[in-house]
């Protein structure tokens, strides 16, 4: 309390604070890493063991993100839950549209035009540089490298501008439907598409430039961040993870779907199998997407954007105010969905982070039974204490970029 | 009964003791397994026929119908570049089954959301808690019974 003197009373000394007598070995402290820390890139939430700085156990808690969209999957008409596929994984949305329309596909035995396959394949390739994009610049930011931050959202900025052409969407795009694409492409597209392939690899260039040979950049990642192959098959990881420890697996190659047979690429392994290795495998992934790209915007087929299945497609416009028969299709999708024959199917793609797949089990109604989303992450994120246990502190970061999750993804 | 166009199939042969029956649909095998052997048929699936990852697990309600639940699992064999789905059926009430995690310990965390999710019990698995749902959660939202609205169980 202060007095008319302006001295202080009533205040006592503080008495000094009890210290414990140090003990005698080791003393561990466990310190909480998230929810809410920004190199967990969502709200991934790590339980971790310290000795100094040395890591003795840690305990990943996921969850945070749980929506329950596999309970919702089941009360959406089919063509309904395109939307639901969009926001699993919010860097890859086109991945996950894909795997669920040819799911559904498989069970209704749809035939999709060339044109509409290989225009699938041009835009997965373009999410998945989308994606390795924003995890090159989060993950240089997480290390330290702040400019390349800005480089990678320079061009992935000029992929959503592509995304919205032809969706009217910059991130959830629900481009791909069951039977096709939602709209025919648009006009100028191929310049669009043109422009930004022609300065791609010039630009990858100028990444390379920043990090590949960069001291402080091999310093932190080169000989971190290893664990063995065997441990990531048993642990159910998938994706650049394993092929950076030199196992060729890639369902693009291995059960080819939506004619990636056609074209010509690369699977490219590396085998240090360390945070370093990962970066450079993601970097010479992006080289081969804008392969496939360039690939699919010359030889692009002409054709119908949809297939020719009347009750599934909603028929277009002119038709349905000309004709009887399209309107009622019209109004019967739109009401009611349409039916799927019974049974069940798994269908895997190679999302930017490994295997995603869906298991659609339908019992012949208008809504899926059944939906189970094997979320890449999901998968991944099991690992991490195995990857991160017995390593320093400052190494975790650089070890858990290297993953690459997306929370939304491993709770849907 | 495992039908007659598949007894032959190497994968259905080499599984045919433990197996109750077998489809191939969608040009994608199914084998189901008597729940008691399900751990045996993952050890002969990776020691013997080169199965080397387990994709996912995941539990299917088919309620009011019984046995209600099918407990599915998908495997790959990345050298064979084979897919296989094998399910696994258990009773509505106290539904429980082996966890295969001795054999694929990457079957962890999917066994935990299968039982956080569809309330389906691994036994023998080292921490069955759940993944997603808060611990103190009533109830498994993926059951049929379980309502779509609602806050409260």
């Amino acid at each position: 309390m202060l007095t008319e003197t302006g001295n202080i009373t009533g205040l006592e000394p503080t008495p000094e604070p009890d210290f414990e007598a140090p003990v005698k070995g080791t003393r561990t402290m466990v310190l909480n890493m998230g929810p809410q820390h920004p190199s967990t890139h969502g709200v991934l939430r790590l339980l971790l063991e310290l000795d100094g700085e040395t890591l003795l156990k840690a305990i990943p808690d996921i969850g945070f993100l749980h929506t329950g969209i596999e309970k919702e999957f089941e009360v959406k008409t089919y063509q309904q839950c395109v939307t639901l596929t969009d926001r699993i994984d919010y860097l890859a949305p086109l991945s996950n549209n894909l795997t669920y329309c040819l799911a559904a596909e498989k069970l209704l035995g749809l035939e999709i035009p060339e044109h509409a396959q290989w225009m699938r394949v041009m835009l997965t390739e373009l999410t998945r540089l989308n994606s390795h994009l924003v995890w090159l610049a989060t993950h240089a930011i997480d290390i330290g490298a702040m400019s390349v931050f800005l480089y990678c959202f320079r061009e992935r900025e000029e992929i959503l501008r592509i995304f919205e052409m032809f969706s009217g969407q910059r991130m959830m795009t629900s481009y791909f439907r069951i039977g096709g694409l939602a709209l025919p492409a648009p006009r100028g597209w191929q310049k669009r598409v043109k422009d930004f392939v022609d300065i791609f690899p010039e630009r990858i260039d100028q990444y390379e430039n920043l990090l590949t040979n960069n001291n402080i950049w091999i310093g932190r990642t080169k000989g971190v961040g290893y664990i063995s192959l065997q441990d990531m098959l048993d642990l159910g990881v998938t994706g650049p993870m394993l092929r950076a420890a030199g196992l060729k697996i890639d369902a693009r190659k291995d059960s080819p779907y939506s004619s990636y047979e056609k074209f010509d690429f690369e699977v490219p392994t590396r085998t240090e199998n360390d945070v370093y290795a990962r970066y450079l495998l993601r970097v010479e992934e992006m080289r081969q997407s804008h392969r496939i790209i360039r690939q699919a915007l010359e030889g692009m087929p002409s054709g119908s954007h949809q297939a020719d299945a009347p009750g599934v497609v909603v028929p277009d416009r002119e038709k349905m105010k000309t004709q009887m028969e399209s309107l009622i299709y019209h109004f019967k999708i739109v009401t009611e969905g349409f039916r799927v024959p019974e049974g069940e199917v798994y269908q895997a793609v190679e999302s930017p982070r490994g295997e995603v797949g869906c298991y659609l089990v339908s019992d012949g109604t208008q809504k899926p039974y059944r939906v189970h989303w094997r979320g890449p992450s999901f998968g991944n994120l099991q690992c991490t204490s195995k990857l991160i246990e017995g390593t320093l502190i400052a190494d975790v970061i650089a070890s858990l970029g290297s993953m690459d999750f997306v929370l939304g993804d491993t709770d849907r | 009964m495992i039908p007659e166009a598949l007894a032959q199939d190497a994968l259905v042969s080499a599984l045919a003791d433990l197996a109750t029956t077998a489809k191939f649909e969608f040009n994608e095998l199914t084998i189901e397994i008597e729940p008691s052997k399900i751990v045996e048929a993952m050890r002969r699936l990776k020691g013997q026929l080169g199965f080397e990852r387990l994709s996912t697990v995941t539990g299917v309600d088919r309620y009011p119908a019984e046995p209600r639940f099918e407990v599915v699992y998908h495997l790959q064999s990345v050298a064979g570049k084979k897919r296989l789905r094998l399910k696994a059926r258990v009773t509505g009430v106290n539904p429980e089954i082996d966890s295969v995690t001795s054999v694929y310990s990457g079957a962890d965390w999917y066994e935990r959301e299968t039982f956080d999710l569809m309330g389906i019990r691994f036994r023998n698995h080292p921490d069955l808690r759940r993944i997603m749902m808060p611990e103190e959660w009533d109830g498994h939202p993926l059951r049929k019974d379980y309502p779509i609205t609602g806050t409260r169980y």
